[in-house]
């Protein structure tokens, strides 16, 4: 088994050092301009938020896999998963809280041993619930098999990720036998209906680059995807959401590894574009931690930068008010948010 | 001097050969940029056949781009290794089919 950087104390495990590799890794990097003075020649700093609509809760960093560009290290062997108490919390907060989507994401959400609760529950309170599945927990034990159709009795959305339309591409990113076991859960959620027209029930899927490229255009892409998919397994599906690799946790090594760092880093900042600067999630997201602290998004939250000091630290405290006038915590690895269509866990935001 | 004729890190500079002559060089990136846009062709097709002509001219600088241009613009490590082939068919081919200007001047030439 794969093990996470966590379980191997590598280096990369450790945030502040992440931090450092971006800012100081070497001279090209230091040279590189400051994510902030760009956001200053745009009038953008310092970033504040434009409202509260997505309320994103990273359930555990658990995870069936150990693809080799998480951002949040996850894997089997991760054993941070939200208590009940905190998933409470978190039903207070939303009561009240203008939000309109409540955002699943982990490791593999499902896996957390209230998911299926939470997720009626929060129904309940009448928002919309989107799950960002692996796909291929679906296509393992009982339990996780019969979640299609209780997605689909709670009208949840789900996103996906799917890295390629390929085997091969797929699996090197994702491990051996993602690609057919993805396909096999898309057929299943295909076949009650999800991704299909006028059922109301919302399939999208994330593609991000394996490796060291940006995603190209949305549009395009998608139409490749749907055109791919559907000659060779029938898939249908609604969006494609393209997203841009950010440079930290097992993606950092990966660049660090092959050498592709500084070039990386290059492109993302060549692309900045003031735009997509408008647009970056954190904006209009918050993200909150397995235990309840919050962030400015699930990046800052892997780096261990909650928000700052003046606003609420966890969703205990939570003060809406206060979070919309809090300042967005920034640092390098905000530039792959910025690059060309620029990126979000919606997709491209220009 | 540069100890080699191709250095990777002079693909990045490629817009500063407007230093020596700005006009032509704006009215090119225009055009290049203009070329490369989606239209009846898409710009993933485009990229894959730039990826082959990369090829045909043997320019690193091209094939580098390209490839990355192609990977982003979602082309498969098939269709990239398909267009290759393209390239090299008709590299092949192009002097293969003059053999037969070889032939004629032989029959031309003999008794
Ligand atoms: S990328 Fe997603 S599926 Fe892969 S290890 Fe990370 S959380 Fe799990
Ligand atoms: S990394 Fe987070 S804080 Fe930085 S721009 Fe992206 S969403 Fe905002």
């Amino acid at each position: 088994m794969i093990k996470s950087l966590k379980t191997q104390s590598h280096k990369l495990s450790d945030p502040a050092y992440q931090l450092q590799v971006l800012n100081n890794y070497s001279e090209s990097l230091r040279d590189l301009p400051r994510f902030r003075d760009k956001l200053k020649e745009t009038d953008l700093f310092p970033l504040k938020p434009t409202g509260i609509e997505i309320f994103q809760m990273n359930v555990g960093y658990m995870c069936n896999m150990t693809c080799k560009h998480c951002h949040v290290d996850a894997g089997p062997d991760r054993r941070e998963v939200m208590k009940k108490e905190t998933f409470r919390q978190c039903l207070e907060a939303l009561r009240d809280s203008e939000a309109t989507t409540v955002d699943l994401t982990g490791g593999a959400p499902e896996m957390n041993p209230h998911f299926k609760w939470f997720v009626e529950e929060a129904s309940k309170l009448g928002k919309e619930i989107t799950v960002r599945s692996n796909l291929t927990i679906l296509t393992t034990a009982p339990k996780y098999r019969a979640l299609p159709e209780f997605f689909a009795k709670h009208g949840v959305e789900v996103t996906c990720s799917l890295p390629f339309y390929n085997k091969s591409r797929t699996d090197r990113q994702r491990g051996e036998g993602t690609y057919e076991k993805s396909i096999e859960a898309l057929q299943k959620l295909n076949g009650i209906g999800y991704g299909r027209e006028g059922s109301g029930l919302e399939l999208n899927l994330v593609y991000n680059p394996a490796g060291a490229f940006l995603p190209g255009e949305q549009e395009p892409m998608e139409q490749t995807f749907k055109r791919q998919l559907s000659r060779k397994h029938g898939i249908v599906f609604n969006k494609l959401f393209t997203i841009t690799n950010l440079p930290i946790s097992r993606f950092l090594n990966f660049l660090l590894e092959s050498g592709n760092l500084e070039d990386y880093m290059d492109r993302l900042v060549t692309a900045y574009n003031p735009a997509a600067a408008q647009g970056v999630m954190c904006r209009n997201t918050i993200s909150v931690g397995w235990d309840g602290t919050l962030y400015d998004c699930d990046f800052n939250q892997m780096l261990d930068m909650p928000v700052e000091e003046d606003a609420p630290r966890h969703i205990s405290e939570w003060n809406e008010l206060k979070l919309n006038n809090r300042t967005i915590r920034i640092n390098q690895h905000c530039f792959g948010c910025t690059a060309g269509a620029g990126s979000s866990c919606g997709g491209a935001t220009t | 001097m540069a100890d080699t004729y191709y250095q990777p890190e002079d693909l990045k500079k490629f817009k500063d050969v407007a230093d020596f002559g700005p006009e032509l060089a704006e009215k090119f990136f225009e055009y290049y940029g203009a070329v490369f846009e989606e239209g009846a062709l898409s710009a993933r097709e485009k990229a894959l056949i730039a990826l082959a002509v990369s090829h045909t001219v043997q320019c690193p600088y091209c094939i580098d781009a390209y490839t990355t241009e192609s990977l982003e613009k979602g082309a498969s490590e098939e269709q990239m290794m398909e267009a290759v082939h393209v390239a090299s068919a008709i590299r092949g081919g192009s002097s293969l089919v003059h053999g037969v200007q070889m032939m004629n001047k032989t029959k031309d030439l003999s008794m």
